[in-house]
């Protein structure tokens, strides 16, 4: 479904920040990203729809290559791609309801999201959309006035909204306590399997990535050092990834969560 | 700096590092700096005798305002704050409008090179030229009367309201933009929902300042006959009729404050 050939970004400062990545996404497979703070996470997911503009390589969604599109082309395929940020990302000072349709504005003609008169269809998707993620009644308050985990629900529902086959996500949980934290990565992933899409969900929280996600992608110096299933995350594999640290801790914490977190949401 | 024991600087005193490290520059620029001041001082000169003649006529003047006479010419004043106003809301109205392409043009986060170095083009040469200036020019070329003095204030307006709108845009929060075009907005679009919300207040606050500026504006464009209350004030002084002027400023006085006021209740309601 989303393919990379030989992804290379070289930034102007001449940092390499990816080094001929390649990775197969099939549909319906969620997939975290992790690894150190400089490694490229957000650049790759970035030069995915082409937010950073890759330097080399090819990005296939479908059957379709989106490194060599022009603007409008760019347009329509930024449409399959929903994205949700860290921090948020909200436009602060526009509401709930026109921050999830903003999801929308690939598909409207200027005049229509000008005026905010979007189609009876949009409205009813982004009023269903706020009810599952349960913040429906927060419809037409100001996005500034929502705390940190309701602000990255409209993230998700702007995201989704735009009916993509795809999901990119930069750190959802950053900045979210842990239980919010977690709410949020499960939402994420039961509304992938909802919907059959798949999604690349950079993350740092190490033990939530394998709490959740079926495989876990490993980056350090922009290459890939570890592609398998979170289970096979070892110490030995996160030295690799993050360098020499205790990661006992780390991975134990995760196995005696394992049980409770099992028992209350499968 | 080589690596230093705790033990040796514990008890030592610590200052902020001098901004100018090298202690006999930083003398010269203090001691030439207070030179200068003095030099400056000694080189303006004052004819004192003059001043004292002039005394008397600061002090009707001042006293004026303690009887201004807002009746004997009131049909003039009158006419003058009525064109002042007209001038000062179409000018800023004009302006805004033509302000706000050049701003977003002017900013280089969404702006290309090309728009971008054209755009700050004519914000400078509309900040180069003073106001006082061009409305002579335009004064030259339409002749006497308020028309010139709308055209001066529009052509100000947009150098001063383009760069600071295009300050704030350089300055806004990237990310709220990028999630908007990752959407796949078209660049209306981005700008309408990703951009504007977080400029808008700013917009409104400099717009209502602009007006503030425009209105003080026209009462000295007046002086070079560019129309509005500044002609009827011009005309009262030439003819040494210091009540009616003191009237005049006090008109203007308070209308800028009330736009203070005004532009103060609206910046709340709009944040």
């Amino acid at each position: 479904m989303l393919r990379l050939e030989k992804l290379v970004k070289t930034y102007r400062t001449g940092d390499q920040a990816l080094k001929a990545v390649d990775l197969e996404v099939p549909q319906g497979q969620v997939l975290a990203l992790i690894g150190p703070s400089g490694a490229g996470k957000s650049t790759l997911i970035r030069c995915i729809n082409r937010l950073v503009e890759p330097t080399g390589g090819k990005v296939w969604l479908g059957a379709t290559e989106l490194t060599r599109l022009g603007a409008a082309a760019l347009r329509r395929e930024r449409r399959r791609m929903g994205m949700i940020f860290q921090e948020y990302a909200l436009v602060e000072r526009l509401t709930v309801m026109e921050n999830v349709l903003s999801g929308r504005l690939g598909y409207v003609g200027f005049w229509r999201s000008f005026l905010r008169r979007y189609p009876q269809s949009d409205v009813d998707e982004a009023y269903r959309l706020l009810d599952r993620v349960g913040i429906l009644d927060m419809a037409d308050k100001r996005a500034d006035e929502l705390s940190g985990g309701q602000r990255q629900r409209v993230g998700i529902c702007r995201a989704l909204i735009q009916n993509p086959a795809l999901l990119l996500v930069d750190e959802p949980t950053a900045s979210l306590d842990p239980k919010t934290s977690r709410q949020i990565m499960r939402l994420i992933c039961e509304l992938c399997r909802e919907r059959n899409l798949a999604a690349i969900i950079n993350i740092h929280d190490v033990a939530l990535a394998q709490m959740f996600v079926q495989r876990v992608i490993g980056l350090r110096f922009g290459a890939v050092e570890f592609d398998g299933p979170p289970e096979a995350l070892t110490a030995d594999v996160l030295t690799t990834i993050y360098g020499e640290e205790d990661w006992e801790a780390t991975i134990r914490k995760v196995e005696d969560e394992e049980v409770p977190a099992e028992g209350q949401f499968a | 700096m080589s690596h230093r024991e705790l033990d040796d600087i514990l008890g030592r005193r610590w200052r902020k590092p001098k901004l100018i490290k090298r202690a006999w520059l930083r003398w010269v620029l203090g001691l030439g700096a207070i030179a200068y001041l003095i030099a400056a001082i000694a080189s303006i000169e004052v004819n004192w005798s003059r001043v004292y003649e002039g005394l008397d006529r600061g002090a009707a003047f001042i006293i004026s305002f303690t009887r201004p006479d807002f009746v004997s010419r009131w049909g003039d004043i009158w006419d003058g704050m009525l064109e002042s106003l007209i001038m000062t809301v179409a000018a800023s109205v004009v302006g805004i409008a033509i302000s706000i392409p050049i701003g977003l043009g002017a900013a280089r986060n969404i702006a290309p090179l090309p728009v971008y170095l054209i755009c700050r083009g004519i914000v400078a040469v509309s900040r180069a030229l003073q106001e006082i200036i061009v409305a002579i020019l335009l004064v030259a070329i339409f002749g006497f009367g308020p028309l010139a003095g709308f055209l001066t204030l529009s052509f100000a307006t947009i150098g001063f309201l383009s760069k600071l709108l295009a300050e704030d845009i350089e300055a806004m929060d990237r990310a709220q933009a990028e999630a908007v075009r990752s959407s796949g907005a078209s660049w209306l679009q981005w700008i309408n929902y990703g951009v504007q919300p977080q400029v808008m207040p700013r917009l409104i606050g400099l717009s209502m300042y602009r007006i503030d500026i425009n209105f003080r504006e026209s009462a000295i464009l007046g002086l070079v006959g560019a129309g509005g209350i500044g002609a009827t004030l011009n005309t009262a002084f030439d003819r040494y009729e210091y009540d009616t002027a003191a009237a005049i400023l006090m008109l203007i006085i308070g209308t800028v404050m009330a736009l203070e006021y005004l532009s103060g209740v609206i910046r709340a309601r709009v944040q």
